[in-house]
């Protein structure tokens, strides 16, 4: 893989007139001693188009919310228009016209589109600010998605997703007293239909043309290929490239973003043949793979964050929870979904084996305080004693209980549900020689990760896009180019 | 389970503290020698406080909103169904029993399935299932109070060698209920459950099955509460349960169980029944008119709740 290491650089001279409207030099974001954003370099125009690229976690966002005021800078010097910024809030933001269209829908989902559209304008008071409100949000829906056919007086939560989503696109183009310049959107497509997207991407255009720049974030490379002046890549919280899209291929911009570091030698394993599979799972989607896992193989679901993999790893520990074959299943979210905050170490360890643990029916608290003991010293937990309160443990620690609480069960198929997220690397390097070593005992695992390197700890890994399980790459293939390329989907996306 | 660091006795403790000082109150006013009846008469009333008690602490345990508000009129359903079984006739007490449990059996289980199937709040199925039953048992026997056998009766008074049985009888009931929520596996997984429904779901811990459980021998204990109750005051009655609506879930919580759910404890139901009962006890003693006694009620109830220490809330 080519690493393509560009400084970046301001917009090309036809677009920059005297000052941009956007001027960043060396921003960064450091979160204690986590540093979410490198220094970079991020110049605006006023009658441009960005298309900001890269992985989950790149800093794309921790770069956005700078811009918009919800997250302050810790270095670097911001300037708007020319004049430094030093005081920066979500609330000057506004009033100096950047608006964030989110992905995740910020509308109030008991309130109208016209009252949502009051929140963000105060300008809208007196008698008959709702009506008001309604006009300026169903005009700003009719100027962007024509025939939208949406009320403006309806409480949002009856309207459909997609709805939702116009509603708040539109809503970041209205204006009443204040100026917009710049729009930044997240993933906006992702929820509209196909000529939904379409009228989207002619406002765009037509709203650069009028000077008010826009920042397009999204996993469809098409898109920004099609209405972006500049694509910007971000990978590991930095700027990797700045490209004109003149000229720019798909394939081009893919390896842009696949910088992430080499796989490590894989260990060739002298498997025979998978034995026959343990999980079988197939859905009534058209075109979605059937998911298969054999005992001793360690299958990942990987693709971009959000994409179905973590329904379907649900999915299918409940179709096997309570069945035949014995299941275990490690939370990811630790805090909701993982620890029993009341109890000890041994007592978290041991909730998932109890009835092994039983001699004349009822629960050994010899047999208990071995089985946590054994396992607690083979993850290395790091405590004064098994009998220590979980919540006192940090974070890694208590996802190693966690993943102790599966190991030490009977279950020959661990389900694992994105784990690592926030754990420190040696905990994750004893992790991953753990789960192999499992493995190799004839455990199954199937694996959700947002981390592509850990892929490489996979035999086979299912690539989801859209909610579907689309490609599967066994062995060697199982390669960032070609998660990357299955994961932005293939020449289609 | 967990390491207490703090000099100060265990929350459930409290109960038994406070009890111990009305006792000692109300000796001191009317004398020594009324000292061991008023405990023995304590602990029989108690007694029956703490069968309904029991069962609503595995319910409360069982996650937060879970509560079991038709413990009244389960408990006089059951015990009209019970004596109806019985009618009067010896030969047929163990009958009776096994009516009155199957009955709050029953009861539990419908409970639990208006809750799960119809996604009711526990707080209105438990409400609306309660009106159902005690319209039941009105048509069962009406106003009448229908009779127990003697042997009923005579159990509930019965002595070996001065003690009272059947309040050693419910101290079994709480040992076992104590190793059940300590060294079964049903127990742990209550607990579980009762700290977070999605953790234990992904625990492998058949969330639903646990809590029918609790809600079903809930509702059994109230029928067996019913069937003593009936023995010891001559019969069942339609308002014999009004009292154990509030009594059954203040005793559970001053008993050291989280109403958060996923901490519970057995005997220190035990501390609180002693102490309502005898906080009555002393207020009568005193002579105090019904309006003020009604009102230090209040005042000591909010007054020791206050005083213990509260672990995890909320």
């Amino acid at each position: 893989m080519n690493k393509v290491l560009e400084p970046a650089r301001p917009p090309s001279q036809a677009h920059c007139a005297a000052h941009p409207l956007v001027g960043m030099r060396g921003v960064g974001k450091s979160y204690g001693p986590v540093r979410a954003l490198e220094a970079v370099d991020f110049d605006l125009a006023s009658n441009e188009i960005v298309g900001l690229v890269g992985h989950n976690g790149a800093g794309k966002s921790t770069l956005m919310n700078i811009l918009a005021g919800v997250v302050q800078r810790t270095d670097g010097d911001f300037m708007l228009e020319g004049t430094p910024v030093a005081r920066w809030s979500a609330a000057e933001a506004h009033r100096h016209g950047i608006r964030c269209v989110f992905q995740e829908l910020s509308l109030c989902a008991n309130l109208s589109p016209a009252e949502n559209t009051r929140i963000v304008h105060r300008g809208l008071r007196g008698l008959g600010w709702k009506k008001r409100a309604g006009a300026l949000i169903t005009a700003a829906l009719d100027r962007i998605f024509p025939g939208h056919g949406i009320d403006p007086h309806l409480v949002v939560s009856n309207l459909s997703i997609a709805e939702r989503q116009m509603v708040e696109i539109a809503r970041a183009y209205t204006s009443t007293n204040e100026p917009i310049r710049c729009v930044i959107l997240d993933e906006p497509t992702s929820a509209l239909g196909h000529t939904a997207t379409e009228q989207l991407l002619a406002h765009i255009r037509r709203a650069a043309s009028d000077g008010i720049a826009s920042i397009l974030i999204t996993h469809r490379l098409n898109e920004i290929l099609a209405v972006c002046n500049r694509a910007v890549v971000m990978v590991d919280g930095g700027i990797v490239a700045v490209r004109s899209t003149k000229g720019l291929s798909r394939s081009e911009l893919v390896e842009l973003t696949g910088h992430v570091e080499a796989p490590r030698d894989r260990q060739k394993k002298d498997r025979s043949t998978p034995g026959r599979p343990i999980v079988d799972h197939r859905t009534e989607l058209a075109q979605d793979k059937v998911v298969l896992a054999a005992p001793g193989e360690i299958v990942g679901f990987a693709g971009l964050d959000g994409h179905g993999q973590r329904e379907r790893l649900r999915d299918i520990y409940k179709t096997m929870k309570g069945g035949q074959t014995p299941v275990a299943y490690v939370a990811g979210d630790r805090g909701t979904e993982g620890v029993f905050g009341l109890w000890s170490i041994a007592d978290n360890l041991t909730i998932r084996s109890l009835k092994t643990l039983r001699r004349g029916g009822l629960i050994s608290d010899e047999a208990s305080r071995t089985l946590a003991s054994t396992w607690a010293k083979k993850l290395q937990v790091k405590a004064p004693s098994i009998d220590t309160p979980i919540l006192s443990l940090s974070g890694g620690n208590q996802q190693k209980v966690l993943f102790a609480r599966a190991l030490a069960s009977d279950a020959a198929v661990v389900f694992l549900d994105d784990p690592m997220r926030g754990v420190d690397v040696g905990t994750k390097q004893e992790v991953y020689r753990l789960i192999r070593s499992e493995a190799e005992k004839g455990r199954c695992f199937v694996w959700y990760t947002t981390e592509l390197e850990e892929l490489t700890n996979c035999d086979r890994i299912y690539v989801f896009r859209e909610g579907r399980a689309v490609v599967e790459l066994a062995d060697e293939a199982i390669e960032t180019g070609r998660i990357l390329e299955a994961s932005f989907g293939g020449g289609n996306g | 389970m967990t390491t207490r660091r703090l000099p100060l006795p265990a929350p459930w403790t409290y109960g038994f503290l406070f009890a111990l000082a009305m006792w000692i109150a109300t000796t001191a006013y009317a004398g020594i020698g009324s000292a061991g009846a008023t405990l023995s008469s304590a602990i029989v009333f108690g007694a029956f406080s703490v069968v309904v008690g029991t069962g609503q602490m595995f319910v409360i345990a069982s996650g937060p909103g879970n509560i079991d508000l038709s413990i009244p009129s389960v408990l006089t359903l059951s015990a009209y169904v019970s004596m109806t079984a019985m009618g009067g006739r010896d030969d047929l007490v163990l009958v009776g029993l096994l009516a009155a449990l199957a009955v709050g059996a029953a009861a539990g289980a419908l409970n639990f399935l208006a809750i799960t199937l119809l996604r009711l709040p526990p707080i209105i199925a438990t409400l609306a299932w309660s009106f159902i039953f005690q319209s039941f048992a009105f048509n069962f026997g009406g106003e009448a109070t229908l009779k127990p056998p003697s042997l009923l009766s005579q159990f509930a008074v019965w002595r070996v060698a001065g003690i009272q049985v059947m309040p050693l009888a419910v101290i079994l009931v709480t040992v076992a209920a104590a190793v059940a929520l300590r060294r079964s596996v049903w127990g742990r997984q209550l607990l579980a459950v009762g700290q977070s429904e999605p953790a234990a779901a992904f625990a492998g811990i058949p969330v639903k099955r646990v809590r029918l459980t609790a809600y079903v021998l809930c509702s059994t204990m109230a029928g067996l509460a019913a069937f003593l109750l009936a023995g010891f005051t001559g019969g069942a009655a339609l308002n014999m349960g009004d009292a154990y609506l509030l009594e059954s879930i203040a005793v559970v919580v001053l008993g050291g169980t989280s109403i958060a759910g996923g901490q519970a404890n057995a005997v220190g139901i035990w501390g609180a029944a002693l102490f309502f009962n005898l906080m009555a006890t002393m207020l009568n003693t005193f002579g105090i008119e019904v309006g003020v006694r009604l009102v230090l009620t209040g005042v000591l109830i909010i007054l020791v709740v206050a005083v213990v220490p509260r672990g995890r809330t909320g």
